[in-house]
Parts: C-alpha cells; structure tokens; sequence
C-alpha cells in the first residue's frame, strides 16, 4: 500500500488534467489477463488515457505505474511524469484509423411461435481485436436482448453514462409493432446504441457486449458473473449517506440537464402539433383539389387547366404527406431518445453523489477519530478512488456526450431543413410544370380566334 | 367579337394601387376598348371614406362611400394631365344602378357587384362590413364592376350609367323618371314564379344548367379553399414557437449557442410570411365570387328567355282556344268543354242575336290575340338572339378570366414555394454552423 501512496503523490500533478491513470479499480483474475488487457489499452484509443484504467496487483510486478501502451513508467524521477504528460493524447476525436471495431444492426425478421411474434435484428460485427476470437460475427438478437445488455452495462460500467434505447413498450392499438416503419426506426435506434458502445474507450471492451456480439446464444444469467470491479465497488455503496454539496461541475450538469430536458419536451409538443396541422390541412387539401376536377368535368376550354390544377394539388398532397411521416418517423423518435438519455445520465449523477458521500462521511469519521493515528484506513483510501474514478469517467463521458449531442442535433435540424425544403421542391416542380401549359394554350387559342 | 390578341386594358387612374392590386385589377378586367366607353374617358374607384349621417329612419348610421374618378381620354393629348372629375358613392347607390340595368336590358348578362356581406371567411378574415380589409377589396370591386358595364358593348352606352359616373346630384331622379321602377316589380315577381315551358331554346336550357353547375362548384370551392386556409394558417403560425424554443434553448448552450439563435429567427421570419400568403389568395377567392355572381346573372338572363318563350306560349294556347271556340260557335259543334255551353245547353240555346255577338267578339279577341302572338314571337326571337349574343360574349370572357386566375394562382403558388425553400435554406445554414 505504501508503493500505491507513493505513486498517488507522484501523480498528483497529472489530476489537474483531470486524467487518472493509477488508480486501482478493476482487479483482474489473472496475471496473463493483465497483460492481455495492457495491450489492448495501448495508445491506439487516444480516450483511454482520460479514463481510469485497469492495474496489476499482482505482488511479483513492481508496484509501478503502467503508462496505457503498456510500458512501465519510471516512477523514481519527476521527469518521467512530464513524459508521461507529453504521451498523453487529450484529442478525443475518433478517426477512422483507430476504430478496431464495426458493428451494425440490419435485416429485421419476423418470427411467429405459438407463444408470442417478435422481431429479430442481425448484428454483423468485424473486428481485429483480440479480445474476441473471430474476426467476423453474425448473429440475431431481438430487442430484449439489447435491453438485457445495456442493463448489464449500466450495473457493470455504473461511473460511465450508457446510450440509450429506443423506447421499450409502445402502445398497442395505437402503434403497430410490426408495420415497416415501425420496424425501420427501431433498426436504426439500435444500431446507433451499438455504434455508440462500440465507439467507447471502456464500454466496448465490456465483456457483456462481446458476448452479445458474438454469442450463439446470449445466456442471460451468465451476465452475473461478469461484473466488474467497480461496478462490484459501487454496487455496494449504500445509499444512506447524504452528501453536502454537489461540486460545482457536476451541480452544472444538473441544472443544465433539466433544463435541455425541459427544452426537448418543448421541441417534442411542437413537432407534434405541427404534424397535427399538417394532417388537418392535408385532409382540406384532399377536398380541394377534386373540386377542379369535378368543375373542368363540365367546362370545354377551361377542362385542362382545371385538370392541370386539380393534379398539381394532388401531387402536393402527397408531398406533404411524406413529410409529415417523415417527421414523426425520424424526427420524433430521436428526441425522446435524448430524453431518455437524460434520465438515465441524470441517474449516474445521483450515484456519484452517493459514492462521494460515503467517502465524506467515511473520512469525517477518521478525521474526528480519537487516535488520530496514521495512516488513514484503507477504506476511506478506497472510497476516495472510487470517487476520483467516477469523477474522471464522467467528466470524459460528459465531454464525448457534448459532442455526440451537438452532432446528433446538427443532423437532426439540418435534416428537418431538408425534408421541408424537398417537399417545397416537390410542389414548385409541379406548379412550375404546369404554368406553361396553361399558357401555352392560352397563345394557341390567341390564334385560332 | 373580341379578339383575345389585341386585348386592350382598363387605364386604372389611381396610382395608389399597390403592384399586386395593379396586377390583379389588370387580370381581372381584360376588358375591350373598341366601341366601348372606355375609349372615351378612364375611369376608377380611388378610395374609400367612413361617414355618418342619418338614415331613413332618421337614426345615426356609419357607412362607407367610395370615390369615383373619371377623365376624359383625349387621344390627341396623350402627354397632359387633363382634370378629374370625381364624386362619391355608396354602396347601395350601385346596388340600385344594377337593378337599373337588369331590368332595362333583361338579354345582358350583366356584371356583378361584389359581395353585400363577406361570406366564405376563415377565422382570421373578418367578416365586419367595417373592416379596412374588407373595404379595401371591396372598393376594388366595385371599380371591376364599372369597368366591366364601361366595356360592355350596350350597357356601356346606357345615359343612365354615364350620368351615375359624372353627376354627383339628380343621377337617382333621372333614373327613376324611366320608370324602371315598375317593371322591377312585375319583373321580379314574374321570376320568381314557377311555370313550365314547353319549347325552351335548348341552348338557353344548357345554359341554365351550367350555370347552375358553375354556381355549385364555385361555392365549393371557396368553401374548402377557406378551411384550407385556416389549417394552413395554423401550420405556418405554429413554427413560430420553434423560434421561441431555440432563442431560450441556445442562452444555456456554447458552441451550439450561435446556429440555434439565428435559426429561430428564420422561423420568425417564416411564421410570419402566412400572412401575405394568404392576403394574396384573397384576390383568388375574389375572382372567383365575381363568377359566382356572374353564374347568378347567366341563370337570369336564360329565366327571363323562360319568360318571354312562356308568355309566347300562353298567347298561342290563347289564341288557339278562341280559334276553337269560334269554330265551335260557327258549327254548332262543342268540342271543348265551357261552363257557358255547358249552362246553354241545359238552360237552353241562345238566340242567334247572342250567337253573332259572341262570334264578333271572339274575332276581335282573336284579331287583337294574333297581333300579341305576332309580338311576342317577335319579342322572344328579339330576345333570344340579342341575349345569345351576349352569352356567347360573356363565354369567351369568363374563358379568358378564369384561366388567367389559374395561371395567377399556380404563379402565388411557385412563389410561396420559393419563399419556403429559401426560409429552410437560411435555416439549415444556421443549424450547420451549430
């Protein structure tokens, strides 16, 4: 323990950068792992040195730091430390070099047993990882199976924040489960959740999600076995302490998550009631254009252009149709999807104030203890790791969900722009084809008369 | 007949107009020159003013006069700016001139007025006579109206309507003095009787028919054209509220802060653009209730063929019966049943004095009653072929004038289309730079 102090002091400097890279969390099995595990942490993934990563205990390694490529630090200088400063990559773009891992989720099924009709989905993984056996998987799940690991991520990975699902139950009578587009949206949900977990510097490498991947069968009650260290550590943490106050960075992300939740439920009425309008003026203009129609039925010189208009309507009709299924299909679903983000991180919040209350009062304890002896328990030592790996977790999970965000909405607005912007294109190319007609007609009768 | 391709336009005096009004009064007035009024003296309804003065049962009332300008067109002077003359009128004094014409040329399908009350609103159009909206498109209106009897090959000589353009005073008493008066009377009741004729112009019954049909569906129409209106309205309105919800949304965001904030304008802008969108419709929906109106006046005109071919016909079963009676009289034979033979018969037969002045009579009524028939026919062909001729006028203008609406409508629709792309253009720019 006093090796491990030693190299806390040693980093202190690095915690600045909001970065932990000692910090003891998960505790693998095995020494081989360790070193399987190093690997793969290596500085390929330019995110992994923000988050806290595994580290051997095994008594026969020194007790030293291991850098995220694998390499002991020297930990008898300070220089080493501004080398290890300098190694430390604080881009946390992805480019496409580094990815290691494709997931998608394609060709929806149905299946009908006696029992119940479901869907499944095939996820096609390829991947030069090692820690998967194969370079290639297909296989099926359905959405169960998906709502079954983000479960276990959210127990196993508790400091980190989980994407998340489309929504589980739907209306019945009012949606159907099984219609195309339904069908369609949720495929498309899914398969952002997966890239989404793939993408990530620590979920992905989650033994849950590789067994999901690649899994003939996914055996559900196998999941208890695999949780990881921290997610043991925080599982346990009690929720009966009270903690003081929430540090201004995370009472920020707070606030700042009622209100966007606010903001999305506003956005969400607004939609709605304009698909609404949109219905209701479709529905008139469903009436107004056979009115043309059934006019130019008794006129001689004016039967075409009514027609012409008459048809000009119709076409108008369904452009605006398009649009309207368009939104509620694309659009819709993917705010409810933040919403349900919201939920979900403002959750992993509420746990870190646990995990740091336990810490305060724990510590409060020890400092108001009649010895007053040295050193401080290792308890208390624990609990202040937990709460500094949380914290760093976060803090790199909340940084990558801004970005995430200000993508997701780009394309999301952008692509309400376009949608309205085609129909508009539709109607003004049916109108435009139509005028010279009418007047084309109108020279010719200018002749003839 | 007029041809289509030397359309001359209505000279509109009022340089107030604004270019959409110019424009539809252009369209909705393709009126001919040639022997017209028009070619004499330019004529247009400029304004409108609110007075108050008492009514005919000397209670205060608030009513809106219109201003009539007229000026001479002097071909040699086209470069000076000869006087107006101008006085104002209100609406009801039109109402009265219409009536005037009516019934003084029954064969002309005579242009109407605009709507006595605003009808086919949607909720955002008030349907208050008072309403400056509402006045504004009547007066342009009425100045249609003027400018369609100017250019009307008959009625646009008629002294009455030039006296109705040029003399503030005295035009009501000149007009009264023809004594149309009377024959409105009878001519409205003789209307709205039902009778059945035997041998209509087939033409004229088609005609009816159509006019009909054009009635209904133009009524239709408008109906769903102002629901329409009313969803649409809500739509574009609707998007407002994005522009509210991005401007609070971007004060607690960084980088996305900028795009959102400049979009929600954009959907300001949009929300707001419904507006004159559906003020420009408004001129559509107009020209379409003048031929609503004109539909009415067709179905008159092929009524009042009706009613001279009915009256032709009674004067010939008139006549045809006293002939018979006078055959019967001469013979001794009774055919037909009359109470008189009937009672003749069973109180016994008259004298041969009786006999003889009976005969004398019947040759006087059948004289007097072959002369009638003579007239009538004349009339009802009189009738039929001026009448004719005017339909076939007002099928050729009504031709011309809706499809020029259509393509004006087709072209409001090109450009609301055009304005939505740019608006979502500007916007998705905005959202790009989030």
């Amino acid at each position: 323990t006093e090796g491990e102090r030693g190299e806390c002091n040693l980093l202190a400097p690095l915690r600045t950068l909001t970065t932990s890279v000692c910090l003891p969390i998960d505790c693998p099995p095995s020494g081989e792992r360790n070193e399987a595990i190093a690997a793969s942490v290596d500085g390929r993934h330019p995110l992994s040195s923000l988050y806290c990563r595994k580290r051997r205990t095994s008594e026969t390694e020194q007790a030293g730091l291991i850098l995220p490529n694998g390499t002991p630090v020297d930990t008898s200088s300070l220089a080493s430390s501004s080398s290890l400063l300098n190694r430390l990559q604080l881009d946390d773009d992805l480019d496409g070099e580094t990815r290691d891992l494709f997931v998608t989720v394609e060709d929806p099924k149905k299946h009908v047993s006696t029992m119940e009709t479901y869907i499944t989905y095939r996820v096609c993984t390829k991947t030069t990882r090692t820690e998967f056996d194969l370079p290639e998987y297909s296989v099926r799940r359905r959405y169960q199976d998906f709502d079954w690991l983000r479960n276990k991520l959210e127990e196993s990975q508790p400091t980190h924040l989980i994407p998340p699902l489309p929504e589980k139950f739907v209306m019945k009578g009012v949606v159907d489960r099984f219609s195309e587009e339904f069908v369609e949206t949720r495929r498309k949900a899914l398969d952002k959740f997966l890239k989404r977990v793939a993408d990530h510097p620590v979920l992905s490498f989650n033994e849950h999600f590789n067994a999901f991947l690649s899994a003939k069968d996914l055996n559900k009650r196998q999941g208890l076995a695999l949780l990881t260290k921290m997610g043991e550590s925080v599982k346990y943490v009690t929720g009966g302490y009270k903690l003081r106050a929430r540090p201004a960075e995370f009472a920020a992300m707070g606030d700042y998550l009622d209100l966007f939740t606010q903001k999305m439920g506003t956005i969400d009425r607004i939609a709605q009631r304009i698909i609404k309008e949109q219905s209701e003026f479709l529905m008139e203009l469903r009436e107004y254009g056979p009115v043309y129609s059934s006019w130019s039925s008794f006129e001689e010189d004016l039967h075409d252009p009514l027609e012409g208009v008459s048809g000009c309507m119709s076409n108008c009709s369904s452009a605006l149709e398009e649009l309207t299924e368009d939104m509620s299909e694309d659009f819709l679903p993917v705010l409810r999807e933040y919403v349900l983000y919201i939920e979900s991180m403002k959750n992993v919040l509420k746990k870190r104030d646990q995990v740091q209350a336990e810490y305060e009062t724990k510590l409060e304890a020890v400092v108001f203890r009649e010895d007053k002896k040295p050193p401080v328990p290792s308890d208390v030592e624990k609990c202040q790791d937990r709460v500094e790996c949380f914290n760093a977790d976060l803090k790199a999970d909340w940084d990558r969900w801004e970005n995430n965000k200000r993508q997701d909405f780009r394309q999301l607005l952008t692509g309400m722009a376009d949608k309205n912007i085609q129909h508009y294109e539709k109607c003004l190319a049916a109108w435009e084809s139509l005028v010279p007609l009418l007047q084309d007609k109108q020279e010719a009768e200018g002749e003839t008369s | 007949m007029a041809d289509s391709g030397s359309e001359a336009i209505a000279v509109i005096g009022n340089t107030d107009l604004t270019p959409s009004e110019s424009e539809n009064n252009l369209k909705n007035t393709m009126v001919e020159k040639g022997t017209s009024l028009l070619k004499k003296m330019e004529i247009s309804v400029a304004e409108a003013e609110k007075r108050t003065g008492k009514n005919a049962v000397n209670m205060q009332e608030t009513y809106t006069v219109y201003l009539i300008e007229t000026r001479p067109v002097d071909a040699a002077s086209e470069g000076t700016n000869p006087a107006l003359d101008s006085l104002w009128r209100r609406y009801s004094e039109f109402e009265l001139l219409r009536n005037y014409l009516l019934v003084t040329y029954p064969f002309a399908v005579v242009p109407p007025l605009p709507e006595k009350r605003a009808e086919f609103v949607w909720h955002k159009l008030s349907a208050d006579n008072m309403d400056p909206d509402f006045v504004e498109r009547r007066r342009v209106g009425l100045e249609n109206f003027l400018l369609r009897v100017a250019s009307h090959p008959v009625l646009s000589s008629d002294k009455i309507f030039y006296l109705f353009l040029t003399e503030e005073n005295g035009w009501k008493e000149t007009m009264f003095e023809t004594g149309f008066q009377a024959k409105a009377d009878s001519r409205l009741k003789a209307l709205n009787a039902t009778f059945r004729v035997k041998n209509p112009d087939k033409r004229f019954a088609e005609m009816k028919h159509y006019g009909d049909e054009l009635q209904s569906v133009i009524s239709q129409l408008l109906r769903v054209r102002a629901r329409a209106a009313d969803r649409l309205y809500g739509v574009y309105k609707v998007h407002g509220n994005y522009g509210r919800v991005f401007s609070e949304w971007s004060a607690i965001e960084k980088e996305m802060g900028d795009g959102l904030q400049s979009a929600g304008h954009h959907m300001d802008a949009y929300a707001a653009s419904v507006d004159d969108i559906l003020e420009e419709e408004e001129h559509y929906a107009d020209q379409l209730k003048e031929y609503l109106f004109y539909a009415d006046a067709l179905r008159t005109v092929c009524r009042k063929h009706e009613l001279t071919q009915y009256e032709l016909e009674m004067a010939v079963q008139d006549l045809t019966s006293k002939k018979q009676q006078r055959e019967e009289l001469a013979t001794g034979t009774i055919r037909t049943f009359s109470l008189k033979g009937m009672t003749s018969k069973l109180f016994g037969q008259e004298t041969p004095e009786q006999r003889e002045a009976k005969l004398k009579m019947l040759e006087t009524q059948i004289e007097e009653g072959e002369e009638q028939v003579k007239e009538r026919n004349a009339e009802c062909d009189e009738f039929v072929k001026s009448a004719w001729v005017d339909i076939e006028r007002f099928k050729e203008q009504k031709d011309h004038d809706l499809r020029e609406s259509l393509i004006s409508y087709a072209i409001m629709q090109i450009s609301m289309c055009k304005k939505g792309i740019q608006v979502w253009n500007n916007a998705k720019e905005c959202f790009n730079k989030m």
